[in-house]
């Protein structure tokens, strides 16, 4: 079992705290002049994505956790699980709806997304960026009207609901940024 | 904190700007003049050590000398302080004495840490702790102009006020209860730390984020951290040690010292008994620091700065990487 030592720590390493895997974000080293010297570190949980603080005991040692970021394509979702497949290995592995979780309004076959194994299993899957996605439902559109002031709700084909100027119609594929969930632009083509 | 050559290429600069250095120099320049119009000697004493302070919170760096008088090599410390060699001056009459030390301390690096720094060290045979307090006070109100006059807690009293809690009576349960109240989240090993370990936790983690601006003494420590203050009986016992701390940043720690040469000798064997618990190899006594007490170390109180905060406080500096020419980051 691979450890890490309160020496080692530092942003973005992978550690073992209560059973889950988790990220350290930030790592302090906390000492009075004549006492015990202490590690105070903000964490993440990386299966629900909490931010915790935990204080260790400078020289403590912890599990490592066996965690890897690797980019997968989307394949299909079955209801249940999220399919993705590695573009070269052709390895494929079924995300359940924890993992998932916001990402999945923005899931589109074919995408490349960021998937974070944990021995192998998803426990995290991130978007790419920027999707392009074709409108399903909105208001009809107002021709001329390229202000873009206002806006208007459209659902799109994956479920996600986005604010869009009033000019995009019915069946036009619009640009998104996943991070914010704002409307970029019309897709170029 | 490894560098590869790339890094080492883009940081070979100074972390500190040259107007800090210029600073620095200035505030080295007042600090001499106040002890000299005060008359208090400078001395200095050798960084390299046959013995270091047991302290098991202070790990002293080792190195090895070979050649005359050592032919087979033979291992000493850098000084962690400069305490030990000051007192034997102090016993052989010196009156009182200053020195700004570079000293050593292995595993602690950070924002407010270096493994090698300035520690402003002077006694003062005659004053108790607060006779010293009022002097350190002039000293950093001198060298950092605007700043107002201290503020002064017992620890007791510090406690009860930013922590709610008797850090005398109450258990190491009790304790965790008040850490686990302020939000704090031990690991297991914290969790399972006796009462000290629990009085470090809340000072650093609670105590000291609530001390507030400006400067503060905290003063008469539980016996069982005196280090090497005197004990002044009672019930309970007090420690008469002290800490200066500025903007919560803890920034010096004095003592009306321990003279007792017995009661010293028995306090570095219980330190190293405690450093054989914590599972760190006992460290050799200063048979001829001891000895010095023996003969006589006059009463007097003793006080480390260390120079480097006060540095950063004067130039509002975040971290010490900006205070110092070269960090340990840049060595």
């Amino acid at each position: 079992m691979a450890t890490y030592s309160t020496n080692e720590f530092k942003g973005g390493l992978k550690i073992m705290l209560d059973g889950d895997p988790c990220a350290i974000i930030e790592n302090e080293f906390v000492k009075p002049g004549k006492g015990q010297a202490f590690n105070r570190v903000k964490i993440r949980n990386l299966k629900t994505g909490r931010v915790i603080e935990r204080t260790f005991k400078s020289g403590e040692t912890v599990e490592a956790a066996d965690v890897m970021d690797t980019d997968m394509q989307f394949l299909y979702s079955d209801g249940e699980f999220w399919h993705f497949m590695h573009p070269e290995t052709y390895e494929q592995v079924a995300a359940g709806a924890a993992a998932v979780g916001d990402a999945a309004k923005w899931l589109k076959e074919q995408d490349m997304c960021g998937i974070t194994l944990w021995n192998g299993e998803p426990i995290s899957v991130t978007p790419p960026n920027f999707v392009l996605l074709k409108v399903v439902e909105t208001d009809p559109g107002v021709r001329g009207d390229t202000s873009g002031g206002g806006g208007k709700p459209a659902t799109l084909e994956t479920g996600a609901v986005v604010r869009v100027p009033l000019f995009i119609d019915i069946g036009e594929v619009v640009k998104v940024d996943t991070r914010t969930g704002e409307y970029v632009g019309r897709a170029k083509d | 904190m490894s560098a590869g050559p790339r890094t080492e290429a883009a940081d070979w600069r100074p972390g500190a700007s040259l107007d800090t250095l210029r600073l620095r120099a200035r505030m080295l320049t007042g600090m001499r003049a106040f002890f000299a119009a005060r008359g208090v000697l400078e001395v200095e004493t050798p960084v390299l050590a046959q013995a270091a302070v047991p302290d098991p919170a202070i790990e002293p760096l080792r190195t090895r000398y070979t050649g005359p008088g050592a032919a087979d090599g033979r291992t000493l410390y850098l000084h962690t302080s400069p305490e030990p060699a000051m007192k034997r001056l102090l016993a052989a009459a010196s009156g009182p004495v200053y020195q700004l030390a570079r000293v050593f301390r292995d595993g602690e690096a950070g924002p407010r840490h270096n493994p090698e720094f300035s520690l402003l060290e002077w006694y003062r045979p005659g004053f108790d702790h607060h006779a010293l307090m009022a002097e350190v006070e002039a000293l950093v109100m001198m060298l950092l102009p605007g700043t107002a006059a201290a503020r002064r807690f017992s620890y007791r009293e510090l406690f009860l006020d930013l922590a709610g809690i008797d850090p005398f009576t109450a258990t190491a349960d009790e304790l965790a209860g008040c850490a686990r109240a302020a939000g704090l989240q031990p690991s297991a090993a914290v969790a399972a730390q006796a009462r000290r370990g629990w009085l470090d936790l809340l000072l650093t983690h609670v105590v000291e984020p609530r001390l507030g601006a400006g400067l503060v003494f905290v003063y008469d420590y539980p016996a069982d951290q005196a280090a090497l203050a005197r004990v002044r009986p009672g019930e309970p016992p007090l420690a008469e040690r002290f800490e200066l701390y500025l903007d919560g940043v803890e920034l010096a720690n004095g003592f009306h010292e321990l003279t007792d040469a017995a009661e010293q000798r028995a306090r570095f064997e219980s330190d190293n008994a405690r450093r054989r618990q914590a599972g760190l190899a006992p460290l050799p006594v200063d048979g001829r620091f001891l000895a010095a007490l023996e003969a006589g170390l006059p009463a007097c109180a003793g006080v480390a700065l260390g120079f480097d905060r006060l540095v950063m406080a004067a130039a509002g500096l975040a971290d010490i990487d900006a205070a110092l020419a070269f960090s340990f980051r840049r060595v």
